[in-house]
């Protein structure tokens, strides 16, 4: 099923290839229930252009009429934007209606992605994160994660963006203060095989029956767009890993990465140019848009390293760094403990950061988290993301929230949800806990509603 | 001036009087921000506003944080071009991202990373044509980065900022710097930061809200303006405290509790 765009004298943009006298509503609602009908789709998108000139109808009253039409069909997942406020396309053009119109990734180089404000995104490599940050990590931007010296969970995160360039084929450069930084690249995870599709299985839950949902924002996920609509294209944006897999030894070949040791070397010179020819290889001209380059520096201030006490010097480090990367097509993650250095320090480093991202543990058995969060027994690690790239633009993101549960599903991905409240425990008769309680009386009561 | 729609924070920072002389020549205004909420949208307005076509003034800007290209995009979006301001010698950018005083000698050349610059500033500042000359606006973004360049060195900071605080009076430019405060509310003597708001006869602060971040606001600007002494009179110092919302094309600022 195409659309066709005949040229006819009232240029209306033509569904079937029915003969274009349709009144425009008409034609609305015959996408409408086709979109219905073929539900596969997870997120059907249309995109119908309409000329205005030609069109009789104002635009306003045009997007009410749409609105109302979509509403019918999709409760709650209408969305409506003029064609060049589109995220997808960063040129306008007129399109005939597709079904499937977030063209998202460019095509030139696979695992890049534009992004708005002339910016170029690379996947971290963790779905859910990339969708949390808009896209992902805009290339010449620096990456902190502040690690928790009780878990490891720093090494998750720095995993899946080093898997994730490789397997795209992007040239890594990795920095670490242990003896044998290249003994790492053997617990990088590969992705998964094509079989598990893990929106194929939300899916089929879905359409079992009627469900009391009282957490429903984890059904309601699918307005945001879709990346992984591609499922067909080899090189998807962001693979989804499977951290039990080790990643073929053929894609760590020497010339697609580099490894650094941090902790012998007397101060940071040595590491500073390193990246210097790292990042020289990755300069950004203006329209090519060459191979992205990843830079991974675990743990800068470890106090293994020599260079741990001398603060200026990482500073001034970080700082060139930063400079460096503003003006080529790389990414820098750079994860260090805050427990090591004074407030002061941490807080220059945070401010030098473009995203910043920290992790904590979760204790094992807490009872009073238990109570107070779904999902405790699953979830690994604790995720917070305290301010994410602005790059050519001076407008915030303010995140819906800004603490994230990592979970590993099925002890092999690893994904990242929302904090839930647990529900209450109505048998017990009393409210959980003294914190957190809506109801505010701690009476027992046997009409609690 | 008076054409333009003018918001709280212009009103509070005088810029609503007439345009001739330009109310901030002569002046230091500090900002100062913090990790939740960035204090640049405040700069980028500052610029819009020294560029409009009926001021004839001309930015010098210090750029230690982010490139030409990224305050060129925001600015065009605010409906300010850089790119033809710069072309015409309105807006002078200095590019400092790389600037790293070599340590072989500690303490000199620290020092002289910055005596370079501020040389270089001077000479700008004497090259313009004379009518130009009395309109000169310094922006130095940021300072915190500054004391990185030069390796920690405060004290070269400083003096560095003594110096273009001389210039305020010698060729009544103003000098408009930025700065993170919750850097130094850890430490114990914070001598650049207290110096610098002693300095400033402007002082504006953007915080986040008491309660958090949210969508329809970003945060709280507290604008302190200590009154000008040379003018018609003294007037005393003013505080002003409104909410403010960030958005691609303009800044809404509004008093908390009403949204405009």
């Amino acid at each position: 099923m195409k659309a066709a765009q005949t040229p006819h004298k009232k240029e209306v943009p033509c569904v079937f290839g029915r003969p274009p006298q349709l009144p425009i509503t008409k034609i609305i609602r015959l996408s409408a229930a086709l979109l219905a009908r073929h539900r596969r789709c997870s997120t059907p998108t249309a995109a119908l252009s309409l000329p205005p000139r030609v069109c009789s109808l104002r635009p306003e009253s045009l997007s009410c009429r749409l609105s109302t039409i979509y509403s019918w069909h999709f409760t709650g997942k209408t969305k409506l934007c003029s064609v060049d406020a589109a995220m997808a396309t960063t040129k306008p053009r007129l399109s005939s209606f597709s079904r499937n119109l977030s063209a998202v990734s460019s095509s030139q180089t696979p695992g890049v992605k534009c992004g708005p404000n002339g910016t170029m995104f690379v996947s971290s490599g963790i779905a859910d994160l990339d969708k949390i940050l808009g896209g992902g990590f805009p290339l010449g931007s620096l990456v902190m994660v502040m690690e928790d010296a009780e878990a490891p969970h720093h090494m998750l995160l720095l995993r899946n963006f080093m898997s994730q360039g490789l397997v795209h084929g992007q040239p890594l450069l990795y920095a670490s203060p242990s003896k044998d930084p290249r003994g790492f690249l053997g617990t990088l995870p590969s992705p998964a095989s094509l079989k598990h599709d893990k929106s194929r299985d939300r899916e089929s839950e879905q359409e079992k029956g009627l469900r009391i949902a009282w957490q429903y924002k984890k059904y309601m996920g699918e307005n945001q767009p879709n990346f992984d609509s591609h499922r067909d294209n080899k090189q998807d944006y962001c693979n989804e890993f499977d951290l039990r897999k080790p990643l073929e030894r053929h894609y760590f070949t020497r010339q697609r990465v580099n490894c650094v040791g941090i902790q012998d070397s007397k101060n940071l010179a040595a590491l500073q140019e390193h990246c210097a020819s790292f990042l020289a290889q990755h300069q950004r001209n203006d329209g090519s848009c060459a191979l992205a380059g990843r830079i991974a520096i675990q743990s800068l201030c470890a106090p293994q390293c020599e260079h741990s006490n001398m603060d200026w010097e990482m500073l001034s480090f970080i700082k060139s760094l930063k400079g460096m990367v503003r003006s080529s097509n790389a990414v820098v993650v750079i994860t260090f403990p805050p427990s090591l250095l004074s407030l002061s320090s941490t807080k220059r480093w945070q401010h030098m950061a473009d995203t910043l991202l920290s992790v904590a543990a979760i204790p094992d058995e807490d009872k009073e988290l238990a109570k107070l969060l779904s999902g405790y027994q699953d979830m690994v690690g604790l995720l917070n993301v305290h301010k994410v790239a602005r790059l050519n633009t001076q407008v915030p993101l303010i995140l819906e929230a800004t603490t994230f549960s990592i979970k590993l599903q099925k002890r092999r991905f690893l994904v990242l949800e929302c904090l839930n409240q647990a529900p209450v425990d109505g048998s017990s008769g009393s409210s959980y806990g003294t914190s957190g309680s809506c109801s505010g009386s701690s009476k027992a009561g046997t009409l609690d509603f | 001036m008076e054409n333009q729609n003018l918001n709280l924070l212009d009103r509070a920072l005088g810029l609503d009087g007439p345009s001739e002389p330009w109310p901030l020549s002569g002046r230091v205004v500090l900002i100062e921000d913090c990790v939740e909420t960035s204090g640049s949208f405040v700069l980028h307005q500052l610029v819009k506003r020294s560029l409009s076509p009926t001021s004839s003034n001309v930015i010098i800007f210090v750029a230690f944080a982010n490139p030409f290209s990224h305050y060129d995009r925001i600015l065009r979006k605010l409906g300010c071009n850089l790119v033809t301001q710069r072309d015409n010698k309105r807006f002078i950018f200095f590019d400092m991202l790389m600037l790293r005083c070599p340590d072989v000698d500690e303490g000199k050349s620290s020092e002289g990373g910055l005596v370079l610059l501020y040389e270089k500033i001077l000479k700008t500042i004497c090259g313009l044509p004379g009518d130009k000359k009395d309109y000169v606006t310094i922006m130095i973004d940021d300072i915190s980065l500054v004391e990185v360049a030069a390796n920690g060195g405060s004290d070269y900071v400083l003096d560095f900022l003594h110096y273009c605080h001389a210039l305020t009076s010698e060729f009544d430019c103003s000098l408009i710097t930025l700065n993170h405060e919750d850097i130094y509310s850890s430490m114990e003597r914070p001598t650049l930061i207290l110096q610098m708001e002693y300095l400033a006869d402007i002082l504006i602060k953007a915080e986040p809200l008491s309660t958090g971040l949210a969508t329809d606001v970003h945060g709280q600007l507290t604008v302190l303006n200590k009154g000008t002494s040379h003018r018609l009179g003294r007037s005393g110092n003013k505080i002003h405290n409104f909410h403010y919302k960030v958005k691609e094309n303009t800044v809404e600022y509004f008093y908390p509790g009403s949204r405009v």
